[in-house]
């Protein structure tokens, strides 16, 4: 093979290059510079090697942030990878409310961050919110800022109320695209509901779930504002998740080193996980 | 199996049809006698997927009853009514064998095993698809699906009839002929009902007994691919059936005898109702040169194969003849004769009987 070889292109590839390094890059490398150092501010660095990894990943604080998130993650995708695929499934495919379903579908993926989680600070409020005073008045004992449990109860809740809807429009794109033969076939052939969704839909889907999960994932692993706006992490530290506990550490004690270890392994957390989860659905579809 | 007959069915997509230009289907009377050949031949637009949909009951007609022997199923779901189709684009469950994909509308039927496993085998080996069975389905070539498609059909004992929407759209040409003769030998073999939708003539003529030419939602003839070719009963099914197409001239008659201009021409048999529109259609293959007759000059002479396309002009009308290769072709001025037998007049399109 003679290839030839042309310097030239470097020059169009490199406002993509310097675009990249900046936003990116750049950024990315000072967190690795300050996690191998020690400062003391005045821009004066001590070597500090791996010892900042060692302590991130012995201390229990870090354990308990992570394990709550990967905790919420779960929670959160149990919820709305069905929910977002049951409302899917339940939205008309043609017709007059077909727009009616999406523009309200869309309309918490609309909201700022921090609004949603001032709205439902406000709102499940126990004395002056809806939804607070509601709970009490059914009878349950509920106060968010004082119940670890009833934290979590209003982040996971605020969570699916804003981030269902990407699912469900995810899912929604894809049955659509269904052509209509496959419901014909399956009617001749006599398949029930249930066999139609699992042979046919379900199959269909796949992609468009695994992109679903993936963006719901790697989202909810990274939540930050509208919980930091509902509950400040607390009660205690009950919702203090990964990212809020990260901001702490860096912002709130100013102990940069073990805080950029830890995002850095945040980062490669996020990262792995992602990659395992697309190489295993793309794998059986190999097979 | 079942008849199926299909009494003064109309169809219309808008909500209230009002113009003559509402209704998908006019109005269609049809039998198919059980376990014939059928096909629904026309061009895009008149109304022969709609005609399809309705008898496997995807659609509802607006007016009209079909039944099912002497069954009305006019209202049945596609499921009561017991049919089977193959759409245009191959529909098959990806995530299934080949197997489990025949297998399926037994089970979904709540079928024995061993009844299942014997059927899906006896099917599997009619398709040729028994070496296969394990494999699963999304690897297959478009033919491939289009057979399991139609082994879904087949596997069901009691299916009334099988319907085929335009099957070789997505076919490679040289696997369009194969799967076509397979059709045929497996319509001798099962003696199921069958009706096939197309646009293409050798499909239909080929596969049918009986060939339905349909135009802008309603039957222009029905008949065999023989009685299509040799008496179209409408210029429509001259022109599109036959390649080239059907010659069809104005003429006018006079006491009884046809008339091209000046020149007199013999003609099957028949009394106009009135004078109105009246044309002569005599196809390529019955017209020859003789030494006296109607004068033309010849046009154009192409090369098709075993035999040659002449095209000549009779004043402003074009002409054609399909002459065997090696018959001498005049130069320039000659005379044509049409074969009596072969010749019809038509009034308003339609054929004087």
């Amino acid at each position: 093979m003679n290839k030839t070889l042309n310097h030239k292109a470097w020059v169009f590839v490199l406002p993509v290059v310097v675009f990249v390094a900046f936003n990116a890059i750049i950024p990315l490398m000072t967190v690795v510079n300050f996690s191998v150092q020690e400062s003391f501010g005045d821009n004066v660095f001590f070597w500090a090697g791996m010892r900042w990894f060692e302590q991130v990943l012995h201390s229990e604080r870090f354990h308990a942030a992570l394990l709550r998130q990967l905790l919420f993650t779960g929670i959160v995708l149990a919820i709305q990878i069905p929910l977002g695929l049951a409302i899917a499934l339940a939205m008309p495919r043609r017709g007059p409310w077909v727009s009616v379903c999406l523009v309200f579908m869309a309309l918490p993926l609309l909201i700022p961050w921090n609004v949603v989680g001032a709205m439902w600070n406000i709102f499940a409020l126990p004395d002056i919110g809806f939804l607070g005073k509601l709970i009490n008045a059914l009878g349950f004992h509920y106060n968010y800022t004082r119940q670890p449990l009833g934290a979590w109860f209003t982040v996971v809740l605020m969570d699916v109320w804003h981030w269902t809807s990407l699912v469900t429009l995810l899912c929604y794109a894809g049955l659509v695209a269904i052509p209509d033969a496959y419901y014909q076939a399956a009617k001749i052939d006599g398949a029930g509901r249930w066999a139609v969704f699992r042979h046919i839909q379900l199959p269909k889907l796949k992609h468009v779930l695994t992109i679903a999960v993936l963006l719901r994932f790697m989202d909810s692993f990274m939540i930050y504002t509208e919980v930091v706006v509902l509950t400040g992490g607390g009660p205690g530290n009950a919702t203090t998740f990964l990212s809020i506990d990260l901001v702490k550490m860096a912002l709130g004690q100013f102990d940069l080193g073990p805080a950029a270890a830890m995002s850095l392994i945040y980062f490669l957390v996020i990262m792995f996980s992602s990659w395992l989860f697309y190489t295993l659905m793309m794998r059986k579809e190999e097979r | 199996m079942a008849k199926i007959s299909i009494r003064d069915l109309r169809h219309s997509y808008v909500a209230k049809p009002t113009r003559e230009d509402d209704w998908a289907l006019k109005r269609i009377s049809l039998e198919c006698r059980d376990g014939g050949a059928y096909a629904l031949l026309g061009p895009s637009g008149c109304g022969k997927t709609t005609l399809l949909s309705l008898i496997s009951g995807l659609l509802r007609p607006t007016e009209g009853r079909i039944f099912f022997d002497e069954r009305d199923v006019t209202e049945a779901t596609p499921e009561k009514r017991n049919i089977a189709q193959v759409f245009q684009f191959p529909v098959i469950y990806d995530t299934m064998s080949i197997h489990d994909n025949l297998a399926f509308p037994l089970r979904n039927r709540g079928i024995e095993k061993p009844e299942v496993e014997r059927r899906v085998g006896e099917i599997a080996k009619l398709l040729e698809l028994d070496k296969v069975l394990d494999r699963r389905a999304a690897g297959l070539t478009a033919d491939g699906k289009q057979k399991i498609s139609l082994g879904r059909g087949l596997v069901r004992t009691d299916v009334n009839v099988i319907m085929f929407d335009e099957p070789l759209t997505v076919i490679d040409p040289h696997l369009k002929w194969e799967l076509r003769s397979k059709l045929k030998e497996l319509h001798h073999r099962t003696r199921r009902t069958m009706i096939y939708v197309t646009h293409d003539q050798t499909e239909a003529l080929t596969f049918a007994e009986q060939v339905v030419v349909m135009k802008d939602g309603l039957i222009v003839q029905i008949g065999t691919p023989v009685e299509l070719f040799e008496r179209p009963r409408h210029t429509f099914v001259g022109h599109f059936i036959g390649s080239p197409g059907m010659n069809v001239l104005p003429c006018e008659i006079k006491s009884g005898q046809a008339f091209i201009g000046e020149h007199a021409v013999k003609t099957v048999e028949g009394r106009p109702s009135g004078n109105k529109h009246l044309e002569l259609g005599v196809r390529p293959e019955f017209v020859s040169f003789t030494a006296t007759g109607l004068p033309v000059d010849v046009i154009k002479v192409s090369d098709a194969g075993r035999f040659r396309i002449v095209e000549t002009k009779h004043a402003p009308h074009t002409i054609k003849l399909l002459v065997p290769e090696g018959t001498e072709i005049p130069a320039s001025a000659a005379h044509v004769h049409f074969d009596p037998a072969h010749t019809q007049v038509y009034e308003e399109g339609w054929m004087i009987a």
